[in-house]
């Protein structure tokens, strides 16, 4: 019989190894699910995890797509990690990234065809506005009413979809698109357009923030009394109370940064790789940020790693679509596999399991 | 625009129709959280029961065994839900996220062969004499067999709670597992069977969407009906029968929206489809004053020291 | 000699690191009132609940009645008629008595039927109970009502009384033990877990007492002194705090007018309370729990916030101040609860000695922590405190109770406060750890700080305080000076016996 017995403390040992047996187990579970449909697992695993980096058929084009990936999914999990730290969940970070983009394409095509320099810097904070204020609404209700903040994020990011559609088929359609629905493509106005930094890395600006915020939540929440009082009002909501949170300025605080990142991640995204508007712009990104979150543990470099991870996995995918015709849902699914196993050997932080004889009762 | 085309009985029938899904799905969470436990997998399971109940139906042909399909396989998903948070002790939020997110995956990956295809028709009945009365005859007779089903689960549901000796216990445990553990009870096994109701309910509601409602399967076609059925549970402040009044309202907003794109109004059709997400939130802003009803150990992870 | 009714062997229960039960025997005989006697954490509440089938014994036996007797959950127990008051952790706040009741019962009649019992057997031990009301709004004394009358609706042969008057008046302790004295003329045994000495001397026939896990011995209280017993309990000789009695100084802490809405839903408003606190006072505030103990050092440590007159300290108005203005302003607090209110468990004790100790030990520069001084800060807190612990980088949660209350106390106290506010500082701590926390109070107040000490425990209030006030439902009797003060006298300042007419009304 298993026992469960709870450690004095939280084990640092595992608190690193958890992710890496998670990682494990997906890949021997998603193995088997590859293998149930009819694909050779081992090669699959391969074309996902090995292939996009080191294969020289494909590298060259894969290497610069995993940063293209992973920044917004980097960017978007520091964000909701500072909430999730403190027990606020927004778990609509698609919305507030559908959002930002809305908001810094708009800017930029406002100023189309100016050429200057201060185009592209007022997009960057149009989006981050954008996304900043899409977070309010829950983070305001929640405040003014208590409103459950889980729902009223995500009721937004419907909303938020239906905006995008209305947008590209109305206010921001190009004129010149001969009717198709859709905006401007940024990449044919230079101003407005977040070119890669380097040629061939798929190195941009989002990029560059995402990295910087790393950085950022890091120090805060290592170095300040800001991240310390996260930290503590997730541990402890009382005993932050009592050591002088203010919880409602918390709320704000974490549900507005979580929504500014977001909102940046969708203009650097709609500036950048993407380009324009249009009904599909959203492709998942705030809702696989949340798997990015928590695999890296909530924790600043973790989620630097996990990341770049769960952009292998879409790069991977894509590539297993193209050589194996491996289904694009498997991967959604083996993602979703991740998140599990995760939240289930994280268990192993906290407790400890023994095996006892089981006694007569 | 031409609102003379929205024919109030008919508004009603499909306003019955249209509430059914997120009925059943939020009733099933209801007893969850009465329980104890927050499931936030409920879009995950309906979207889950859709495709297990669209795929059995046209494997089988009856939409019957389709049903029943659709419960097993929420009740399935949920089971995992039950091991992370009542076994391996996750967060249930965190848990309730993971149980959507793999739903969605897995659905879309079941359902690549069903695109486009249609499903045996579920029929409806025709009961003697009520059915063919005026008005009300349509409203309220002549609908398909769950949309009673629903009716008689929030009746079920609200005399178990309050009546019989299994209710009492759920409502302790969902109160203070602690002090139902004190007194000899199974927590974790009371847990487990609740949380599994609410995924049979939400597979149930799930495949009323893709069998009846629609009837095709799309990916994702469940467009949020999880997660307005856990809104409902905190409008009806954990009640049966508010369960059932919050879900005639968003139905009722859900038709009259359609309605009203079909009417031709000169409001985009984006806006109209905004409403009834933008109702739900309004809803919840006006239901947070009253936040007393929920179960004390809602959310609350149990781990029997000692 | 006749057989006893329950009989236990050798029982032995370890967990990981220590041993709770080490093969403990007694006997508790028919129609006998069986005091456990114990410091906290000398195994009491283990060997309870392995007689109540919550806990299994590794080894040793049990015997009732001369069958063997081993329930493997309480419904077993409860089957062969052993019922359980519970000192907490047992009753549902939502729902009403009658169906609170109805839980703990195997086979409950008809919610009317029970009803009608409730009322009849409520009526006829002396303890008047609504079966239709709401536990969540009943006091501390009505709720333990409702679990004595569960356990009496089973006709038990063995009831177990885990510390039950804690959360009682010294009226109400009267008319508990009427109730068990007439149980005990029934033919009913009880066993009754306590470390209150004069208690067990009024009521107990036969007394075992619990050291460190092992039996130390068994007596009979009416012929055995409070410090022979005491002794045997704690193992060595107690050291008293002593006071060095302090002149009373200028006006520390003034509160006039205070009032407050509960904060929570089961709890307690605070009504017009009026206090004064003079530098080098130790001001005891004593009462029954729930009647607005937490929602005064709510209102004091300014997580709540009030009128800003209606809290002045040193004559600056301080009511409307959050807790770090406070702290800065000299005005200290340390809750009741340490897991999760007073401490974070799953973080380390530097990070928890910066929970509160940011401000005045000048602990973060413009927002950016000193990691180096927190650290210092808690191992001066550890050293000073003799917090058993192998650093400062361990998990609150590792902490004994006791350690943990000298961790906390000696955050606050080490900050030198001007008016320090403490809410049960020795509850479920042991003997040595208790001394330790009051005489550093004691030393507090004799340094010109003003100490209140908001406690359920008379006897810690008598030994440190020189004035006493009570809470009673929100309001705070005037102060009194401790010396002279009588039982009766405290037990009315408390508000006498709750809620005895409601039954009567309406039966």
């Amino acid at each position: 019989m298993l026992k469960l017995e709870k450690r004095p403390q939280p084990s640092r040992v595992f608190a690193w190894l958890t992710p890496l047996m998670a990682v494990v187990l997906t890949m021997i579970a998603g193995g088997i699910l590859f293998a149930m449909l009819g694909k050779n697992p081992v090669e699959a695993i391969r074309v996902i995890f090995w292939d996009p980096l080191f294969n020289e058929q494909f590298a060259s084009y894969s290497r610069p797509q995993l940063l293209v990936k992973a920044g917004p999914l980097i960017l978007i999990a520091i964000g909701l990690s500072l909430g999730f730290r403190a027990g606020i969940w927004n778990i609509g970070a698609e919305g507030q990234y559908i959002l930002g983009a809305i908001v810094g394409a708009g800017v930029g095509l406002a100023f189309y065809p100016l050429d200057a320099w201060y185009v592209f810097p007022l997009m960057v904070i149009g989006g981050a506005l954008g996304g900043w204020l899409w977070a309010m609404i829950p983070a305001l209700l929640k405040v003014k009413f208590g409103t459950n903040e889980i729902l009223v994020s995500l009721m937004l990011v419907y909303v938020g979809e239906q905006l995008l559609a209305s947008m590209s088929l109305g206010l921001l359609k190009n004129p010149e698109g001969l009717g198709f629905p859709g905006s401007r493509n940024l990449k044919d106005y230079p101003s407005a357009f977040n070119d890669e930094l380097i040629a061939g890395t798929g190195m941009h600006w989002g990029v560059l923030t995402a990295f910087l915020a790393v950085i950022f939540a890091y120090i805060l929440l290592n170095r300040h009394m800001l991240g310390f009082s996260i930290r503590l009002t997730g541990e402890a909501p009382r005993a932050a109370r009592f050591s002088g949170v203010n919880p409602n300025l918390l709320i704000l605080f974490c549900l507005g940064m979580s929504g500014l990142m977001a909102g940046l991640a969708g203009l650097f995204e709609v500036s950048g790789p993407s380009g324009q508007i249009s009904i599909d712009f959203n492709t998942g990104y705030g809702f696989t940020a949340i798997i990015v979150a928590f695999l890296g543990r909530l924790h600043p470099v973790g989620i630097l790693l996990a990341g770049l991870l769960m952009a292998l996995t879409y790069i991977g995918g894509e590539l297993a679509q193209l050589m194996l015709s491996l289904p694009s849902a498997a991967i959604q699914l083996f993602q979703g596999m991740l998140l599990f196993f995760l939240l289930a050997v994280d268990l192993l932080t906290n407790y400890r399991i023994r095996f006892v004889k089981r006694e007569k009762a | 625009m031409d609102l003379s085309a929205i024919s109030p009985a008919l508004l009603l029938a499909s306003l019955m129709v249209a509430a059914t899904p997120i009925l059943i799905a939020g009733i099933g969470e209801l007893v969850v959280e009465r329980a104890g436990v927050l499931n936030l997998g409920v879009e995950g399971m309906m979207i889950t029961g859709a495709i297990c109940g669209f795929a059995i139906t046209i494997e089988t042909g009856s939409p019957a065994v389709g049903f029943v399909a659709a419960a097993v396989g929420g009740a399935l998903l949920s089971l995992l839900f039950a091991i992370l948070t009542q076994f391996a002790l996750a967060n249930q939020v965190a848990s309730g996220l993971a149980l959507t997110l793999f739903g969605l995956g897995l659905s879309s990956l079941l359902g690549q062969e069903y695109v486009g295809l249609k499903p045996a028709q579920t029929p409806d009945l025709h009961i003697p004499l009520l059915s063919d009365l005026p008005f009300l005859g349509t409203v309220l007779f002549s609908h398909d067999v769950m949309v009673y089903f629903g009716l008689a689960l929030v009746a079920a549901v609200w005399a178990v709670l309050k009546y019989t000796r299994v209710g009492l216990v759920l409502r302790a445990v969902g109160e203070n597992h602690d002090a139902a553990h004190a007194l000899g009870y199974k927590v974790v096994r009371i847990r487990v069977l609740a949380i599994m109701f609410g995924g049979a309910c939400a597979g149930l509601g799930g495949a009323y969407i893709s069998l009846i409602r629609v009837p095709q399967w799309t990916e994702g076609m469940t467009a949020g009906a999880g997660w307005i059925a856990l809104a409902l549970v905190v409008f009806a402040s954990w009640k049966p029968w508010r369960v059932l009044l919050g879900a005639y309202l968003f139905g009722g907003v859900t038709v009259l929206q359609l309605n009203l794109q079909a009417a031709g109004l000169a409001i985009p059709v984006e806006y109209l489809s905004m409403s009834p997400y933008l109702i739900t939130i309004l809803v919840l802003v006006i239901m947070s004053a009253d936040r007393s009803r929920a179960p004390g150990s809602l959310g609350r992870v149990f781990h029997a020291s000692g | 000699m006749t057989q006893p009714l329950l009989k236990i062997d050798g029982l032995t229960k370890a967990y990981p690191g220590v041993v709770a039960n080490d093969s403990v025997s007694f006997e508790i005989g028919e129609g006998e009132i069986h005091a456990l006697l114990g410091e906290n954490g000398a195994g009491k509440s283990t060997l309870v609940k392995m007689i109540y089938g919550l806990v299994k014994p590794d080894s040793g036996t049990m015997q009732m009645r001369g069958e063997p007797f081993a329930p493997p959950e309480p419904r077993a127990a409860r089957a062969a008629g052993v019922a359980m008051v519970f000192q907490h952790f047992s009753l549902f706040d939502a729902l009403d008595v009658a169906e609170n009741i109805a839980l703990g019962m195997e086979d409950p009649p008809p919610m009317r039927d029970l009803a009608a019992r409730i009322r009849s057997v409520s009526e006829e031990y002396g303890l008047p109970l609504d079966p239709y009301r709401t536990v969540g709004d009943l006091s501390a004394g009505e709720r333990q009502r409702v679990e004595i009358i569960r356990c009496l609706l089973q006709d038990p042969r063995l009831l177990i009384m885990d510390e039950p008057t804690s959360v009682l008046t010294p009226q109400e302790v009267e008319i508990l033990f009427q109730t068990l004295n007439k149980l005990r003329a029934e033919g009913t045994s009880i066993l009754y877990i306590s470390h209150k000495l004069e208690e067990i001397r009024a009521l107990c026939d036969t007394a075992t007492i619990l050291r460190l896990g092992k039996n130390v011995g068994t007596c009979v209280p009416r012929e055995t002194t409070a410090r022979d017993m005491a002794e045997m309990m704690v193992g060595s000789e107690l050291q008293t705090p002593k006071s060095a009695g302090a002149k009373l100084g200028d006006i520390a802490l003034d509160i006039s007018g205070l009032s407050m809405p509960s904060p929570g839903q089961f709890g307690t408003a605070l009504k017009n309370i009026h206090l004064e606190l003079h530098r080098g006072e130790i001001l005891g505030i004593g009462g029954v729990a729930g009647n607005g103990q937490d929602e005064l050092l709510l209102a004091l440590s300014g997580e709540e916030r009030v009128p800003s007159d209606a809290i002045r300290l040193g004559g600056r108005p301080i009511g409307k101040l959050g807790p770090n203005a406070r702290r800065a302003a000299g005005l200290l607090c340390a809750p009741e609860e340490r897991l999760g209110h007073a401490a974070a468990p799953n973080m380390s004790l530097t990070e928890n000695a910066l929970l509160t100790g940011a401000v005045r030990r000048d602990l973060a520069n413009r927002g950016f922590l000193r990691w180096g001084q927190a650290r210092e800060f808690a191992e001066e807190i550890i050293k000073k405190f003799d917090v058993r612990t192998p650093g400062p980088e361990n998990a609150a949660r590792s902490l004994s109770g006791g350690n943990l209350q000298k961790f906390v106390i000696g955050r606050e106290v080490l900050q030198k406060p001007y008016v320090l506010v403490v809410n049960q500082p020795t509850w479920g701590v042991d003997a040595l750890a208790a001394a330790a926390i009051r005489q550093a109070l004691l030393d507090l107040a004799a340094g010109g700080a003003g100490v209140v000490v908001i406690s359920q425990d008379l006897d810690e209030l008598m030994e440190v305080s020189d004035h006493f006030a009570a809470l009673n439902e929100g309001r705070l009797t005037a102060k009194r000076p401790t010396k002279g003060l009588t039982v009766d006298e405290i037990g009315l300042m408390m508000g006498g016996a709750h809620g005895m007419e409601v039954a009567h009304a309406e039966a």
